[in-house]
């Protein structure tokens, strides 16, 4: 036989994986306390990437529902030049009803000069309510931009508003404090003297719920009581879009309003609902990751000091398994196997960890869970890499035992 | 008889520091199916012996040919390949994997050599029966005795059928009884044609040998040939 007939050891790849989950195997106990570390920051990792974007979700559907669908329009004379001509024009809802994207628009202002005008209940009479009631003067349209609930009647329609017609609807506390239960009777309030029939009580709305602690009038029977909204009364506009139109009907508003004027407006639009979501994620986000990636160094500090006390615990198997034929790379191979083999197992088990966390917390807050597949997939793989890493170190020091002094011991 | 071993004023010196001088001059020849007895004191040289018989360590000085093969022109992972597949060694420790099975202690002899796992499994019990424990081979070496963890030692060493067998001690932790056995055991293989090593300082296992060299402060003398 000659030098070159003589075969080198070999380890079958199958056989390297083997024994690396025979080395996990034989110390469970052990291997799940390894893997502690790892399995936290993974999770960690998982559950931040989660909960930011579940809570990043519910911001935007809040955004949906209400305040993205939402434009004001404001009367912009600061100066209180008072115009001659009210801001709004009488057919204001119309106008920017007109406009694409629109659902419903309607005007309103706090009704009174200086001294707000008083209000009396019928049940009552002869006493004032105690405490002040504020009375607006409103358009039509503004019933169907706030959503209304109604707990009686119904609203004032454009035909009263253009008769200017005493009819009042009521907020729910208010009616509460004027003793209003019951419509059936047709009862009145008195706003100044004046007695307005009651046609409808609220009892909620999506927008402006301050409503709800008012009188609301039409608001050409306000204009003939006590004139137009003037200084610090000023009329708005509350105009409700179609999603995603607010941005585009705002560019339109005033200039369907008052084509001669446009200047006279001044429109506010809900912040990009996008925008707001990316920068609470960037903020809470960043934080947090920064906490799981320490987290997740602990985790492989940990597998590096497992795997070191291991190699130095079985320095008689590595002299063994010299003895037997293996080289220096297959121990190495052999160490960092059981130490990528615990870091995947601690990616596994840390995903399903955070995952299980992000919907727990969504259950309890009544949220919708969102994991993108980005955050929860390559987690078991950082595990892995974690796990090699970490190994790297001890793997080499196994790799440099010499057999014949492991083999003393 | 064709020679297994042959070891040409061998010598080794342990770089230290101090440097040690363990072997030297040492020549020996063994041939194929013959058991050969290494008697010295404690410190004499002969576990450093039986590492470079065992191409565990190399030698300094001298020439070592194993199967005719001039091993100093062998790289590392030549050398490994022949002690996964043509030397078997048996510790006076067991050196036995603590926690894994009697059967996976056996079956890594022959994963370095890439046997497939069914075969080694196959083989593993087979050498486990004939040591006589196949009743235990998913037993951990501390569910053994000393003398079933030595024939859990001796079924690994046997394994790959290696040409060399090399014994460090073999009974040295064990009662006469169970010495004997494995002594019986080591006779057997040799009989089945391999060639046996076997270090000691016991006379009762130097009996068993067909041929005794001696160790002093790193020198070999052949003794008197036991009776054949
Ligand atoms: N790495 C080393 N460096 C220096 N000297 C060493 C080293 N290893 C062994 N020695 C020395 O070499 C000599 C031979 O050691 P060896 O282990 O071969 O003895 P031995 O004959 O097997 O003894 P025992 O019967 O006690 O096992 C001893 O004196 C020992 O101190
Ligand atoms: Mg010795």
């Amino acid at each position: 036989m000659s030098a070159a007939e003589v075969a080198p050891s070999r380890l079958r790849i199958r056989d390297l994986a083997g024994e690396g989950v025979a080395g996990l195997r034989a110390r469970p106990a052990r291997t799940a306390l390894t893997a502690l570390g790892t399995v936290l920051g993974v999770a960690a990792f998982v559950a931040v990437l989660g909960l930011t974007a579940t809570a990043g979700g519910q911001i935007g559907k809040r955004f949906t529902a209400l305040a993205a669908t939402e434009v004001v329009v404001e009367d912009a004379d600061e100066a209180d030049r008072d115009h001659l001509d009210p801001a709004f024009t009488a057919d204001a809802d119309a106008r920017v009803g007109a406009i694409r994207g629109v659902r419903a628009a309607g005007v309103w202002w706090p009704v009174g000069g200086d001294t707000a005008p008083e209000v009396g209940g019928v049940v009552l009479p002869g006493r004032s309510a105690p405490a002040q009631i504020p009375v607006i003067a409103a358009s039509p349209g503004l019933f169907d931009a706030i959503r209304p609930g109604w707990s009686q009647g119904r609203a004032f329609d454009a035909l009263h508003d253009r008769r200017g017609e005493r009819v009042a609807v009521l907020g729910a506390a208010a009616a509460r404090q004027l003793g209003v239960t019951e419509l059936a009777l047709r009862p009145a309030v008195f706003i100044d003297g004046v007695p307005f029939t009651v046609i409808g009580v609220l009892d909620g709305s999506a927008r402006l719920p301050e409503l709800m602690f008012a009188v609301l009038v039409p608001r050409h029977s306000a204009e003939e009581f006590w004139g137009r909204p003037g200084a610090g009364r000023r009329a708005k506009m509350l105009v409700e879009t179609e999603l995603g139109a607010a941005q585009v009907v705002a560019a339109q508003a005033a200039l369907a309003l008052r084509p001669d004027a446009p200047q006279r407006f001044t429109v506010v639009t809900p912040p990009d609902p996008r925008q707001l979501r990316d920068q609470v994620s960037a903020d809470v986000g960043m934080l947090f990751l920064l906490l799981a990636g320490v987290c997740l160094l602990i985790g492989a500090v940990g597998i590096a000091n497992t795997t070191m006390v291991a190699v130095l615990e079985r320095v008689p198997e590595i002299g063994l398994r010299r003895a037997l034929g293996a080289r220096p790379w297959h121990i190495a191979a052999q160490f960092l196997a059981e130490s990528a083999a615990i870091g995947s197992l601690a990616g596994w088990v840390g995903a399903a960890v955070g995952a299980m966390t992000v919907v727990a917390v969504a259950l309890a807050r009544g949220w919708t869970a969102i994991l993108e597949p980005a955050a929860v997939l390559p987690a078991p793989l950082a595990g892995l890499v974690v796990g090699v890493v970490a190994g790297a170190y001890p793997a080499i020091r196994a790799a440099r035992i010499e057999p014949v002094a492991a083999l003393r011991r | 008889m064709t020679a297994l071993l042959d070891l040409r004023g061998i010598g080794l010196t342990y770089p230290g520091p101090p440097p040690y001088r363990a072997l030297r001059e040492c020549d020996l020849t063994v041939a194929a199916g013959d058991h050969v007895v290494i008697l010295g004191p404690s410190g004499s040289g002969k576990s450093t012996l039986l590492n470079v018989v065992g191409l565990l360590d190399r030698p300094t000085e001298g020439r070592y040919e194993f199967e005719g093969v001039d091993t100093a022109g062998l790289g590392n992972a030549r050398r490994a390949g022949l002690r996964a597949r043509r030397i078997g060694f048996v510790f006076q420790a067991f050196h036995l994997m603590p926690h894994r099975s009697a059967l996976d202690n056996v079956t890594v002899a022959l994963m370095y050599s890439g046997v497939p796992s069914a075969r080694r499994r196959r083989t593993g019990l087979e050498m486990l029966d004939r040591v006589g424990l196949a009743h235990r081979a998913y037993a951990l070496p501390s569910q053994l005795s000393g003398g079933e963890r030595q024939r859990v030692a001796i079924a690994r060493a046997l394994a790959p059928q290696p040409a060399l067998l090399l014994c460090d001690e073999p009974t040295g932790n064990l009662d006469s009884a169970t010495a004997e056995r494995i002594l019986d055991l080591i006779e057997e293989v040799r009989a089945a044609g391999q060639t046996v090593v076997t270090i000691t300082h016991d006379p009762v296992v130097a009996a068993r040998g067909r041929r005794a060299v001696t160790i002093r402060d790193g020198r070999l003398t052949e003794s008197t040939p036991a009776a054949t």
